[in-house]
């Protein structure tokens, strides 16, 4: 059975900062959280559009150059962006692609993470691991909350 | 073979066009053009802009670790690193693997191939081929595709997950698998996953079958174009089976001319340096490899599917060995030197792939207990395989204390540098000089690239990281125009 709620996360646990997708998800995982399925990959392709069907809500969590730190949480929109011309995808083009290949896509939201520092066989900055921390409360609110204004963004 | 729009005679006097980052293959490159004020072309470059510094990435490391390690290389084949690091990790061990390790390894690497493959065709070259290089840029795209032909873009997306299937069944997981290990693999396939993976392989193969279909409708119905564009004649290097066959995972090395001439044939790869050498050039970060024999300037060659299906002297699986005649004899074998016929190619690979899983899906040893042996140890380890690009080389030594202490990897790109630098001068040559430039027409040099599948960098991947940059300088080197792109997709001055 599918569960309702996908949590994503995109990075590369090798590439310093960009590990923190993936971190925060193996904390998620060591929890066992009933109706919550945990997927990770280096990064988004139009096949994750597979993984989007028959969910209740969609979370993407990545690490981001550009997000105010400690992270930020958005909705997503579906949006034929730029990232269809590469190998890596936005999430807001997997939700397009979703909606076009099989006419719906799940109400969806991005926790980006600021990071800083993204090398080959770097491990995670100090500035990050304190960001980690700060999002992973953040999950933990969204995924436990019982009403629906924690998910309620700007 | 030469070298000509390599480097302009008075570089200072030209205006200078770049399209960065090239767009639909993986990671960071850019093409730069010097024109004079006629806008005749003097120099084309291919350029890869990031150091990787992989081999200092796994220096240190214990061998044991490595085939889990280099799948953080790149988000793109992850698997051919796992499988080309876990080779050279069998000759450090001593190992000749089981027929059942044998064989799940070459199961994960059939589904590592067919996903790949049917990326590329469908979300990255399709585009391209079904709405035209120069078509609009809006719609030309992978939604495109889904918009206007959406049973195609539907079977694309089956395609790839289903090789993905095949990947985290044999490897364990989905991602950062740890099936093969130094000396074999540590799981087998259960009945139940052999089971699931049959249901769907017929469905798989008369996709894969439609797809060789498609290209072969697409390309023939323009032969004369998809023949000609970005034309040139190389040697070809790939791995063959010992009585010839087109081998993905494991064989001997096989090196043709312009002329379906042999260079070498069935080399063992454990001394590679003896016949490649790599040379360094002080505007790329690729190295531009060569068969040491021919020397720098005419040694140069290409890899991936076109050099697979033209070296090997038979497909073994009925189906795409019927499509390999096919393709070699079409038009008195005018499309084995094209580039556009890497896009074919790939699907006869593909084919291949699919009829492949399904031959093995058959076969007990995939049930089998017997997954790991050990021999003799040594201190150093070489595995070569053919990834879904073309070669791909991994060399490591080990110390005493069982660390890695050099390591050296020659991935399939970097082999078809010097490739698809000239592709791109043919290009340029054929459809640029002399002409007022356009997106489209900036288009066919991007196509040209994306015909070799291009991996240019391993997998970092973070939000905003993607700009592009295209700048227009005039004969004195002043900008005259400026176009940026952000990472939402929206462009500006």
């Amino acid at each position: 059975m599918t569960a309702p709620l996908l949590i994503f996360a995109c990075g590369n646990p090798s590439r310093g900062d960009d590990a923190l997708g993936p971190l925060l998800l193996e904390r998620l995982a060591a929890m066992n959280l009933p109706g919550v399925e945990l997927l990770t990959d280096f990064q988004l392709q139009v096949e994750h559009a597979i993984d989007l069907q028959g969910r209740e809500r969609a979370l993407f969590v990545d690490a981001s150059v550009s997000c105010p730190p400690p992270f930020e949480l958005s909705r997503l929109n579906a949006v034929k962006d730029r990232s269809f011309t590469s190998h890596a995808m936005s999430p807001a083009a997997v939700l397009q692609a979703c909606q076009e290949l099989y006419g719906a896509a799940p109400p969806a939201w991005l926790l980006a993470v600021r990071g800083e520092s993204f090398e080959l066989g770097e491990p995670l900055s100090v500035a990050a691991a304190g960001n980690l921390e700060a999002a992973f409360a953040q999950l933990q609110k969204l995924i436990f909350s019982n009403g629906e204004d924690v998910w309620k963004v700007g | 073979m030469t070298f000509e729009l390599e480097t302009a005679a008075n570089p200072e006097n030209l205006k200078r066009v770049v399209i960065e980052p090239v767009t639909r293959v993986e990671g960071h490159g850019k093409v730069t053009l010097l024109l004079d004020e006629d806008n005749r072309i003097h120099q084309a470059r291919f350029h890869i802009v990031e150091f990787r510094g992989f081999e200092k990435f796994i220096q240190g490391r214990p061998y044991t670790e490595v085939p889990v390690l280099v799948q953080r290389l790149c988000g793109i084949c992850p698997v051919s690193h796992h499988l080309a690091a876990s080779k050279a990790m069998d000759m450090i061990v001593g190992s000749t693997l089981t027929p059942s390790a044998d064989k799940l390894r070459r199961l994960m690497h059939f589904g590592q191939i067919l996903q790949s493959h049917a990326l590329h065709f469908f979300y990255l070259a399709s585009p391209d081929l079904l709405f035209g290089f120069d078509s609009d840029v809006a719609t030309r795209n992978v939604v495109g595709v889904a918009a206007a032909y959406p049973e195609i873009a539907r079977q694309g997306v089956a395609l790839r997950k289903y090789g993905q299937e095949v990947i985290r069944l044999t490897a364990g997981k989905r991602i950062h698998g740890t099936g093969a290990i130094p000396g074999g693999v540590n799981k087998n396939l259960s009945v139940a996953e052999r089971d699931f993976l049959l249901k769907d392989i017929g469905q798989i193969i008369a996709w894969s079958q439609g797809a060789v279909d498609l290209i072969k409708k697409v390309y023939c119905e323009r032969p004369e174009f998809h023949n000609g564009f970005g034309y040139f004649r190389s040697s070809f290097m790939s791995l063959v089976r010992p009585d010839g066959a087109l081998d993905f995972y494991h064989g001997g090395l096989r090196a043709r001319d312009e002329h379906e001439q042999d260079i070498f044939d069935h080399l063992d790869y454990g001394h590679y340096w003896d016949y490649v050498h790599e040379e360094v050039k002080p505007w790329s970060y690729m190295k531009f490899p060569f068969i040491r024999s021919r020397g720098r300037e005419e040694g140069w060659y290409r890899v991936g599917p076109l050099a697979r299906v033209n070296n090997c002297d038979f497909i073994p699986t009925p189906l795409a060995e019927a499509e390999r005649k096919i393709f070699k004899a079409f038009d008195s074998g005018s499309a084995t030197q094209a580039t556009l016929a890497y896009h074919w190619t790939r699907m006869i690979e593909m084919l291949h792939c699919a009829e492949g899983i399904q031959e093995l899906l058959h076969d007990d040893d995939l049930l089998g207990d017997d997954l790991v042996s050990k021999g003799e140890r040594a201190l150093r380890g070489v595995g070569v395989i053919e990834a879904p690009r073309g070669l791909l080389i991994h060399h490591y030594r080990i110390n005493e204390d069982e660390q890695i202490v050099r390591a050296n990897l020659i991935v399939s790109t970097t082999h078809n540098n010097q490739a698809m630098n000239e592709a791109v001068r043919q290009v340029a040559l054929q459809y640029l000089d002399g002409k007022q430039l356009t997106e489209g027409l900036l288009n066919h040099i991007e196509v040209a690239i994306r015909a070799f599948d291009p991996c240019l960098s391993c997998a970092t991947h973070a939000v905003g990281k993607m700009p592009l940059e295209v700048e227009l300088l005039d004969a004195e080197g002043k900008e005259i125009d400026r176009l940026v792109r952000n990472a939402s997709g929206a462009c500006g001055a």
